[in-house]
């Protein structure tokens, strides 16, 4: 094992995309992202990579997508604002066939917002620009597991011929923990598809999201969504966290599951027994576990920071078969242990378990 | 601790700079009246001097800050107070310097003062667990970097060689070669060693300039 060193959260994704191979990198500054560009300005140039800032988030996205097209590992970064400006060269990738590895590190919102941290972005993230498609989207709750998700990101990325999206959180960006930077095994893939030269050798390949003839329009569109049910059947990453005799079912991801994690302990030391479930692939959302908990909790909580858009899926997964409630703070505020303890105890008088 | 009116603490981003200069006030407060502690730092919008302000102005301590430090606006402006640092010459200063050059260069304002009147102590702040920084050939790097940008030169060197909570006294102890290399390297002595003070038994008696801290933390967390 490597020797762990002390890392911010942005500077381990920056530094795990380089493990991963990436040697191209578009994008424009933003709070609290911003570490993660500067960073990748330093590294860049000394491995005969490629830095740009961009003119705009607009212009970066365009340029991921061509160098994605052109076959090579390739990323970009902001934070939500900007995510929203990249919006229209996401569903172009989508369109195009194309992998690519973009990172959002939330802050407050709607619109200019503020700069501390938030998850406001889970319905985009999940859900999305135009038309119709899908991006895995990966919550990672930890630097460590920033730099494990960035290296699986590059990878889904490249397996499915799509974007995947790593959700993190101001807070998470910003702080320092400690990292080991082992690659685990880079899985790397042979990209036959992709416009590179011909050598003389083959037929062009043509990379192209428009398409004249509404049936092969929809053709495209099914054999896509073939794809998007191999992903939901084989990639779905979830962690079961103290559920073995829980009744009262957390469901929560990134920063806010650490903090979950802490009123877990408060709400067992009072004897009541909760648990969670926390998702790390937001989609694919972790269907099957959460439908198979309702067998045994009486309610299930989410823990956001947002007004709890994860709440809807969490009712579709569990067919409403169990109350479910949330917990949520938003504007770059972070919820306490207190707050989280607050919705348990709730919960068990819906639940019937009040203690 | 200072014998100099004003001690600096710059170096590498993330290098704990921050912590160091929150604690070395509240240490130096023992023995001065008039302390102050200001935070220089225009490149990082977290983790800011401003979180400890509770605690060191319950000691007494002068807090100069940015108005919008730890604020939901991004504006990197600091507070006409800064030039209290050098037209007060009453008060002993303790500086937060931003991370890097770019955050060195926000300094420069104040320089032509600090080096006029001579009696300061600019320190470089060393981590060699951060991996830009792991080896003396990088921190030289830095050192020229960010003495480019705020045209003041480094006095000393405080090795602060950290994992964070996972950080054992082998760490420690196996890292004071490192900061005899940068100190060789860079031709500036090694002033302190910096650790969380649980590590103090551990290490009491085997590390020559020994400070003990608390880790400073955000009031949220």
């Amino acid at each position: 094992m490597a020797e762990k060193v002390l890392m911010k959260g942005n500077e381990a994704i920056a530094e795990a995309a380089l493990m991963a191979g990436c040697r191209h990198y578009f994008g424009y500054p933003i709070t609290p992202q911003t570490e993660l560009t500067a960073y990748m300005a330093k590294r860049l140039p000394k491995m005969d990579g490629v830095f740009l800032q961009a003119e705009s988030e607009l212009a970066a996205i365009n340029m991921v997508i061509g160098v994605s097209a052109a076959g090579k590992r390739v990323m970009t970064s902001s934070s939500s604002p900007g995510i929203s400006l990249k919006g229209e060269g996401l569903s172009y990738l989508a369109g195009c066939d194309l992998p690519a590895f973009v990172v959002n590190v939330q802050r407050g919102g709607p619109g200019l917002g503020g700069i501390q941290p938030s998850q406001s972005d889970y319905f985009q993230a999940t859900r999305g620009t135009h038309g119709d498609y899908r991006t895995i989207v990966l919550a990672p709750d930890s630097v460590q597991e920033m730099v494990s998700l960035t290296i699986k990101g590059f990878e889904l990325a490249d397996k499915y011929r799509m974007t995947a999206m790593l959700l993190a959180d101001g807070t998470l960006g910003q702080m320092m923990e400690p990292v080991s930077l082992d690659a685990d095994k880079i899985v790397t893939f042979e990209k036959p598809w992709a416009a590179c030269g011909t050598g003389m050798k083959r037929p062009n390949n043509i990379i192209n999201s428009l398409s004249l003839i509404p049936e092969e329009l929809e053709q495209w569109n099914l054999t896509r969504f073939k794809r998007y049910d191999i992903v939901e059947e084989n990639e779905v990453m979830y962690e079961e966290y103290m559920m073995e005799d829980a009744e009262i079912c957390l469901v929560s991801f990134g920063i806010t599951a650490r903090v979950s994690k802490n009123a877990i302990a408060e709400a067992r030391k009072m004897g009541i027994k909760a648990g969670m479930i926390r998702p790390i692939t937001l989609w694919p959302f972790p269907k099957k576990p959460l439908l198979a908990a309702t067998e045994k909790v009486k309610a299930f909580i989410t823990v956001e920071m947002n007004m709890g858009q994860m709440v809807e899926d969490v009712e579709l997964a569990t067919r409403c078969r169990r109350p479910v409630l949330s917990c949520t703070r938003c504007g770059g505020v972070i919820p306490s242990p207190d707050d989280v303890m607050g919705a348990i105890r709730k919960a068990c008088e819906l639940g019937g378990d009040a203690k | 601790m200072a014998e100099k009116r004003i001690t600096l603490f710059a170096g590498h981003y993330g290098s704990g700079k921050t912590n160091i200069a929150v604690n070395y006030a509240l240490a130096l407060k023992k023995q001065r009246e008039y302390l102050m502690l200001a935070d220089l730092d225009i490149v990082n919008p977290y983790y800011r001097a401003k979180d400890s302000a509770r605690e060191l102005e319950a000691q007494g301590i002068r807090v100069i800050s940015s108005f919008f430090a730890n604020s939901n606006v991004d504006l990197p402006a600091l507070p006409q107070d800064i030039y209290a640092i050098t037209d007060d010459r009453r008060y002993t200063c303790v500086l937060d310097v931003g991370g890097d050059d770019r955050g060195a260069l926000a300094l420069g304002r104040l320089v032509p003062a600090i080096r006029e009147e001579g009696d300061y102590e600019m320190l470089l702040v060393v981590n060699r667990f951060r991996p830009l920084t792991r080896d003396a050939q990088s921190v030289r790097e830095v050192v020229e970097e960010i003495e480019t940008a705020c045209r003041l030169p480094f006095t000393g060197i405080v090795n602060n060689s950290n994992l964070g909570i996972e950080t054992t006294p082998e760490d420690v102890l196996g890292s004071l070669g490192y900061a005899r290399e940068v100190s060789r390297l860079c031709g500036i002595p090694v002033k302190m060693t910096t650790i969380e003070e649980n590590l103090l038994p551990a290490l009491q008696g085997k590390v020559p300039d020994l400070f003990p801290m608390k880790l400073q933390k955000r009031p949220t967390e």
